[in-house]
């Protein structure tokens, strides 16, 4: 188990690496400079503030120069917003990004499983049909649909809940846009929950277990749900991803100064220092929960550790 | 594909003509119904994205002062309403059915070519040059693809050609992993096996058994990445990155929407609603080819 963890986190070092260089390297195709619109500047300013941003120099050098920097912790200044750092725009942004991110991802996780442990207990009963034609609809319907209609019902109709902004992450402020981000993973993991299930209760070892006389429920928890999380969890890593995307749409609909708003901002912008910090920030993000789920999976499948 | 003519055999009486792999695939795909209902909506939408554009009772742009924010009717034939902007949604909606379909279906062929490609060449080559492109796949799965696209966009600009070029440059990749997989497994079948074994050249077994066998999960993943596309536009529309003025689409037409939910809710709700049968359509296309394609992995 220790050299499995030890294998994916040696992988991981690379990933990060050239997911560093890769954004970099784009960024620089880019045609114009950061101070193109400028207009009747002095030459010797445009001089210094290109050679105060290192503008000048090599592609590698500036690449060396961000390399050792990022190293340190420090990702530069912003190209817009000149009093503030990208290390300052991060930290703004990422307790509401991750704050909204988790929860999502927890309330998926616990309802996805429940509607789905219930359905498949239950199969082919209405209870069944219910939840699968709403986890059916939840996938497909997109979260710019579900969240403005949240907003619609919840916010301007019954005005029970605030219908934007952050406010310190008060808890009313979270409940629409943790909603939203979570319908399509409860329905994507109550899905996947059920496929499983329905698999795992056929099993011969289900069989035994129920005809040595163990007690029902021991056997969903100790024998079924087993085999049952090994999809659930390979199933995290491409939910941490949509997860993270839904959450760049969700913090524009409802106004929260999370990172994903920050990254299209300066996108458009093309304040590509923050573009880059955010990327690395959310690679390092993807790549540790992937570890984490692989780490799970290695736990729950004695197989794939050997490999 | 056409069938081959029966031949008789000694006594007159004619053998069953051969059956292809691909006309028992078109059969399977017949019987599902989900998946042939599904394939008559794209098609109507499709021909409707053609003609009601070129034939419809409204233009696209036509602005009518008089008639802002009209909720569905048949006066005027205003059949979808009007816009904030007194423009007739039956017309927008079908043009943003053009521009989403098309680019649903352009992204995935630039995903196509590229994942096919490297997939094969790194199926082909194996061992370390293999290796190390499907690690490479691996490290751009690490970041999602929308934040790629958008670099891509801000990098590059964002017209209409660069916007599909951009989805397609990034959505290869699971399309790369498919080819190559597939190719790996296939290689080593009994089959291709005895093929080698009866002496058949290297382009045969190639041509016959190769191809055919990695093209079935190929269309598969293509037709479900098709609404994937579709998606990924309407999020870029959505947040202002995606297509611009005077064209729409349907993600710019529910972005606009979202903006007049109080007092115009069918704006944002009849562009979701295409959004999403059409998304429906393209799974349960995919669903049904890949039963028909691949029948002992239902």
């Amino acid at each position: 188990m220790f050299a499995y963890i030890l294998r994916r986190l040696v992988f991981a070092v690379p990933t990060i690496f050239v997911i560093i260089l890769l954004t970099f390297v784009l960024m620089h195709m880019a045609p114009g400079g950061p101070f193109d619109d400028l207009q009747d500047i002095d030459p010797a300013v445009l001089a210094n503030l290109r050679a105060a941003y290192h503008l000048d120099d090599t592609v590698w050098q500036q690449f060396w120069t961000y390399l050792s920097g990022l190293l340190q912790g420090d990702m530069g200044p912003s190209l817009i917003y000149r009093e503030l750092t990208v290390n300052q725009i991060i930290a703004t942004g990422l307790p509401v990004s991750v704050t909204i991110g988790l929860s999502a991802m927890a309330i998926g996780l616990s309802v996805g499983l429940l509607c789905g442990i219930v359905a498949a207990l239950r199969q082919n009963s209405l209870l069944d049909y219910a939840v699968m034609a709403a986890a059916m609809t939840g996938v497909a319907v997109p979260t710019f649909v579900t969240a403005p209609l949240l907003i619609l019902v919840f916010g301007l109709t019954l005005a029970w809940l605030p219908i934007s902004g952050w406010n310190g992450g008060q808890i009313q402020h979270l409940i629409l846009p943790v909603t939203a981000l979570a319908i399509p993973k409860v329905a994507a993991i109550a899905r996947i929950t059920r496929g499983a299930m329905l698999e795992a209760i056929n099993m011969d070892y289900v069989r035994t277990a129920r005809a040595k006389g163990m007690r029902e429920r021991k056997v969903i928890t100790r024998h079924v749900m087993r085999p049952v999380l090994i999809p659930v969890v390979s199933y995290l890593g491409p939910a941490i991803a949509t997860v993270m995307t839904g959450s760049v749409i969700i913090e524009n609909i409802f106004g929260l100064p999370g990172l994903g708003r920050a990254f299209v901002e300066s996108a458009i912008n093309r304040d590509y220092p923050v573009v880059m910090g955010i990327v690395i920030v959310y690679a390092i993000f993807i790549v540790l929960l992937n570890l984490f789920a692989d780490i799970l999976y290695g736990f729950l499948d004695p197989r794939i550790r050997q490999k | 594909m056409k069938s081959s003519p029966a031949v008789a055999t000694e006594n007159g009486s004619p053998l069953p003509a051969g059956r292809s792999l691909w006309q028992d695939a078109a059969d399977r795909f017949r019987a599902n119904r989900a998946a042939m209902i599904s394939a008559g909506i794209i098609f109507v939408i499709i021909i409707l994205a053609i003609v009601v554009p070129i034939w419809g009772p409204h233009s696209l742009e036509e602005v009518y002062w008089d008639r802002m924010l009209i909720a569905p009717s048949l006066e005027n034939h205003h059949w979808f309403g009007t816009d904030v902007n007194g423009r007739d949604m039956f017309a927008r909606v079908f043009y943003g059915a053009r521009i989403s379909l098309t680019i649903g279906v352009l992204t995935t062929l630039v995903a196509l070519t590229i994942g096919v490609l490297y997939g094969a060449v790194a199926g082909y080559f194996g061992g370390r040059i293999g290796t190390i492109m499907m690690r490479l796949v691996d490290i751009i799965y690490a970041v999602p693809a929308l934040f790629l696209i958008i670099i891509l966009i801000s990098v590059f600009g964002n017209n209409f050609i660069l916007v599909f070029v951009s989805i397609g440059a990034v959505e290869w990749l699971t399309m790369a992993r498919i080819v190559r997989g597939q190719t790996l497994a296939i290689r080593e079948k009994d089959y291709v096996e005895a093929a080698h074994a009866l002496g058949l050249p290297q382009t045969t077994i190639l041509v016959r058994y190769i191809i055919p066998n990695v093209l079935g999960p190929v269309i598969v993943y293509a037709t479900l990445l098709i609404p994937i596309n579709i998606l990924v536009e309407s999020y870029l529309s959505f947040l202002g990155l995606g297509v611009q003025e005077p064209y729409t689409s349907w993600g710019r037409l529910i972005s606009q929407g979202t903006k007049e939910i109080e007092t115009g809710l069918w704006l944002l709700l009849i562009p979701a609603v295409f959004l999403t049968v059409t998304m429906f359509c393209f799974n349960f296309i995919g669903d049904g080819l890949r039963d028909a394609l691949d029948p002992k992995d239902r």
